[in-house]
């Protein structure tokens, strides 16, 4: 099926979002979309999934021209989306979800699920998703939810698949499983629209690729375009993609972690007998595939969990114990690991949300009154500084594009005086340029002589910005490493080998290889 | 050495909020659009309803045919009868046979007295996140409270009357304040815990009229009168009922906006309403936001109590809250939980209070249209997201779209 936009405009108020927009996507065809935060990727998504009316211009299926009143209608059309926050019923299984909106029902308005599962195991096994119908999606790993989105749209039969940032929330492992069953999709004629910011899995994947930059197409490339090109194209500016960091010059061990457990409400342990000490003036990177207690790690420094033992200090202080507010205000920037979620109130304006820790403090507020003109103004300042895309600051925040809610958590977090810095995903779904330049404010910070904890699943961030790594498996730490480790190492420590154990099992492996070729 | 420490005991705010919670949310943040809409559409309903069951259409439809000008103009007559007594008695109507009778006006402003306190109860409850549906048992328990300090002492001037009012706000505060903590401390849902709390406040009162607060000369479950300085001053002097609890009530609505709009008490209210994770995240403390705006909330339509028993009523009987505690949900919907939405919403319910009967004596409409018209209003407020997502029609809002 050949899919054809033609001068799709769309505007929210004086905000053109797409400009013009023309793009064609051939039959059986992976169709990479490339655009700063805020380029309008999503929206020309949205548009084409009918969850928006285009301002102008139309939709062609096979050269016919199409309107789409709503999702139902694309659905029906043969599209189907994967939006980056799932939209799964949490407590239904896999077969309830997928028949959920597109009902097989019997004669008399019966649900019929043992068709949908049928229809599920069939899908499942064409594609080799491994998908138990009747699992709970509550139970699933991320990267499943995943597919179960996927075969909610292939059950439908979508000839063409939008995928939105499908990677932003995988393990390098799914993302390779995701790739993999792209291809398959591929192979069997459907056309696949996919949108991320890591150019290196977009170079990988994709047949085409098409650049936005302000919502109009500003060019194609081909996959075999190089990083640092694309880099340009997308952003208008060169853009460095390695980082010039100074060598960290630590002084004192000012945060220190002593034996910290963290058990969850069920009695499970999250967190085993943690030790380690991060300098004033070091960022410590803390690399684990997603769901080894690195959320815990962090969450517990804020004072979110209950079940906690040991010793959490700062400068001196002891944290565990005391109140989210008190940790705050102990002087730790926090950055959560899902901004929309725990990070953003996303109906609250840009200006509420860069305060939304800072309230109570002067000059932000006086007597229990919130003064907005400073908070105005504040936020014109965090605005302007870290680049956030959108119209005025008095906007809701789930009105900014995802990368640019990203910055919103970031500048907040960023713009007072620190004596931890502790952040999760702090790239996650921001484009290159960005990350340049968040990459850049967080090592200030470091500079500046503030210790800087930094959780991060993509190896590329954590190699980019750790002094030192420290690698947790299982709730347990593998061993602190040198910033300038090797991937295989970290990989090793990874996949719960201790730090000496991995380094002797490489040592080891070269050894053999220097007795073979001798 | 570890030792075990337990920080916040309070149960994690929940992940996502539920279809429900969304649905409710939905219907009390729509635009003020679609209230006034709701209220078109139901008055025209309602008229429809009146000109059918009216005789003298039915009369005029029985030759139709032969001159349908006569119906039509039979249904406007009916219509316009109705309604222009229904707004005459709710303003000014030049053909009362009093001069007191001719000014409504002031009857819709003592009905929507109690109706602007218990709906500014409801709105700052909701803007936290919780469904108040106890304002009727608060406002039972603030005029018992009220009732028992007023008929029960002698007091100066003034103080007395300042007495009632704190006393009328502390039972409220109390009655919602149980409901907040045990939200806080449980989890356990605010809606049936303030379900169940009204069927209490019904019996308790009832067992003290029979009991301790019985006025010892009637054989009825009543109370005394209350003392002459614990009544709200009338403003417009002994011929109309309009008092003193109308211009609290004005203060209070000032007051809930200022609270939810500029103070960074309402600032952490607002958070915690719509997103409870992140509201925790940013150090706010979740569970004393739902126990405090709970107390506050309470303390509002324990003031609706006070407007009742000092400014209309009062003595203190089972009847004392009327439907108004349930009224104020349908107020702070049609306000779409904004103060001063809720306070002409409230303007509105009064009027057909007042207007109501005037329509029932003069226009020969039975007065239960009135009930029809408030239950239509809420029905077409909650039905376009019903309907929305009854048949999974788009929503204009981004919620839910990927970013
Ligand atoms: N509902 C809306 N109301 C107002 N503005 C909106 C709305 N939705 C999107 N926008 C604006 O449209 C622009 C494009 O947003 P979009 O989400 O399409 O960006 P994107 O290319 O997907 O960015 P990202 O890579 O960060 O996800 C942004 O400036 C955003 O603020
Ligand atoms: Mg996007």
């Amino acid at each position: 099926m050949k899919l054809e936009l033609k001068g799709i405009t769309k505007s929210f108020g004086a905000l053109v979002a797409n400009d013009h927009i023309d793009l064609v996507v051939e039959s059986g065809e992976i169709h990479s979309l490339l655009g700063e935060n805020g380029a309008g990727k999503s929206t020309l998504m949205n548009v084409l999934y009918g969850l928006y009316e285009p301002t102008f211009g139309e939709i062609l299926i096979d050269d016919q021209p199409v309107k789409f009143s709503g999702p139902a209608d694309a659905m029906a059309a043969g599209i189907g989306m994967v939006h980056q926050h799932f939209m799964l019923v949490p407590v239904f299984t896999v077969a309830e979800n997928v028949a959920l909106g597109g009902e097989s029902t019997t004669f008399g308005g019966i649900l019929n699920l043992n068709d949908t599962r049928a229809k599920v195991r069939e899908v499942s096994a064409r594609f080799g998703f491994n998908v138990d119908p009747d699992a709970l999606v509550e139970d699933l790993p991320v990267g499943v939810q995943q597919r179960v989105e996927i075969i909610k749209a292939l059950v439908r039969e979508a000839k063409i698949l939008i995928l939105d940032e499908p990677t932003a929330v995988l393990t390098p492992q799914e993302t390779d499983e995701l790739m993999e069953i792209m291809r398959q999709l591929k192979a069997n004629g459907t056309s696949i629209v996919f949108i991320s910011h890591k150019l290196r899995e977009v170079k990988a994947i994709s047949d085409t690729i098409t650049v936005i930059r302000r919502g109009k197409v500003v060019g194609s490339a081909e996959p075999g375009t190089s990083t640092t090109e694309l880099a340009s194209l997308m952003v208008g500016r060169a853009v460095n993609l390695t980082l010039d960091k100074a060598a960290a010059t630590p002084g004192d061990l000012t945060f220190k972690v002593s034996n910290l457990t963290v058990m969850s409400d069920a009695g499970q342990r999250l967190l085993d007998d943690i030790s380690f000490s991060v300098a004033d003036g070091e960022i410590l990177a803390v690399a684990g595939v997603q769901g080894n207690g690195q959320t815990e790690l962090t969450e517990a420094v804020l004072g979110l969990h209950k079940h906690i033992s040991g010793s959490i200090m700062l400068d001196g202080n002891e944290l565990v114990g005391r109140s989210v507010r008190q940790v705050l205000d102990a002087g730790v920037g926090f950055v959560p690991e899902d901004r929309q979620d725990d990070g953003l109130v996303g109906e609250f304006s840009i200006a509420e949300n860069l305060v939304l820790d800072l309230y109570t403090k002067e000059p932000y507020s006086r007597w229990g009154s919130m003064n907005r003109a400073v908070i105005g103004k504040n936020a014109e300042e965090k605005v302007a500084e870290f680049d956030v895309r959108t119209q005025s600051a008095q906007d809701a925040a789930d009105t900014l594009s995802g990368g640019n809610q990203q910055k919103v958590v970031l500048a907040r977090e960023l713009s007072r005086p620190l004596k931890l810095f502790i952040a999760s995903q702090p790239t996650r779904g921001v484009d290159v340029g960005s990350i340049e330049f968040l990459h850049k404010r967080i090592v200030a910070e470091r500079d500046a002589g503030t210790p800087v904890i930094i959780v991060s699943t993509e190896l590329d961030e954590i190699l980019e910005l750790g002094d030192r790594i420290a690698v947790l498996f299982a709730g347990k730490l593998m061993g602190i490493v040198p910033g300038k480790s090797s991937r295989e190492l970290l990989g090793l420590m990874m996949a719960g080998l201790p730090a000496n154990e991995a380094q002797a099992q490489l040592d080891g492996n070269a050894a053999t290889m220097e007795g073979e070729r001798s | 050495m570890s030792q075990q420490i337990e920080t916040a005991k309070t149960p994690s705010p929940p992940a996502k909020e539920s279809e429900g919670t969304h649905l409710v949310r939905e219907i009390m943040s729509g635009n003020a659009v679609i209230s006034v809409l709701a209220v078109v559409v139901a008055l025209v309903i309602g008229g429809i309803l009146i000109a059918v069951t009216d005789p003298r259409v039915s009369a005029a439809s029985g030759y139709f045919f032969a001159d349908p000008m006569a119906t039509l103009s039979a249904i406007w007559s009916s219509i316009s009868e109705a309604y222009g007594a229904l707004w005459r008695g709710a303003t000014y109507d030049p053909t009362a046979r009093t001069w007191q009778g001719q000014l409504g006006i002031f009857e819709t402003l003592t009905f929507a007295t109690p109706l602007i306190f218990s709906g500014l109860a409801v709105t700052l409850a909701f803007r936290a996140g919780l469904f108040n549906i106890g304002a009727q048992g608060q406002i039972i328990l603030g005029a018992t409270f009220a009732g028992a300090v007023g008929f029960g002492m002698h007091l100066p001037p003034v103080v007395h009357l300042l007495v009632v009012i704190l006393a009328g706000a502390l039972g409220g505060a109390i009655w919602g304040g149980i409901a907040g903590f045990l939200k806080a401390k449980t989890g356990a849902h605010e809606v049936i815990v303030t379900i169940m709390l009204n069927y209490i406040a019904i019996s308790l009162v009832l067992y003290l009229l029979k009991n301790q607060l019985k006025d010892p000369n009637s054989s009825n479950p009543i109370s005394p009168q209350m003392d002459a300085n614990a009544l709200f001053p009338l403003l417009l002097g002994p011929n109309f009922r309009v008092h003193a609890g109308l211009i609290l009530a004005i203060l209070a609505v000032i007051g809930v906006a200022w609270l939810l709009n500029r103070s960074t008490l309402g600032f952490e209210y607002r958070a915690i309403g719509a997103n409870p994770k992140a509201a925790r995240t940013a150090g706010m403390l979740v569970s004393r936001g739902y126990i405090t705006v709970m107390l506050i909330s309470g303390a509002l339509a324990g003031l609706a109590g006070v407007a009742q028993i000092a400014g209309t009523e009062k003595s203190l009987d089972s009847e004392i809250a009327g439907s108004i505690g349930f009224d104020a949900i349908t107020v702070a919907l049609l306000g779409r939980s904004k103060p001063w939405g809720t306070f002409f919403a409230a303007l509105l319910f009064g009027a057909f209070k007042a207007g109501g009967t005037s329509m029932a004596v003069n226009a020969d409409v039975s007065i239960d249209i009135v009930a029809v018209v408030q239950s239509l209003i809420v029905l077409f407020i909650a039905a376009p997201p019903l309907i929305r997502s009854i048949f999974r029609i788009k929503e204009s809002r981004r919620e839910g779209v990927s970013a």
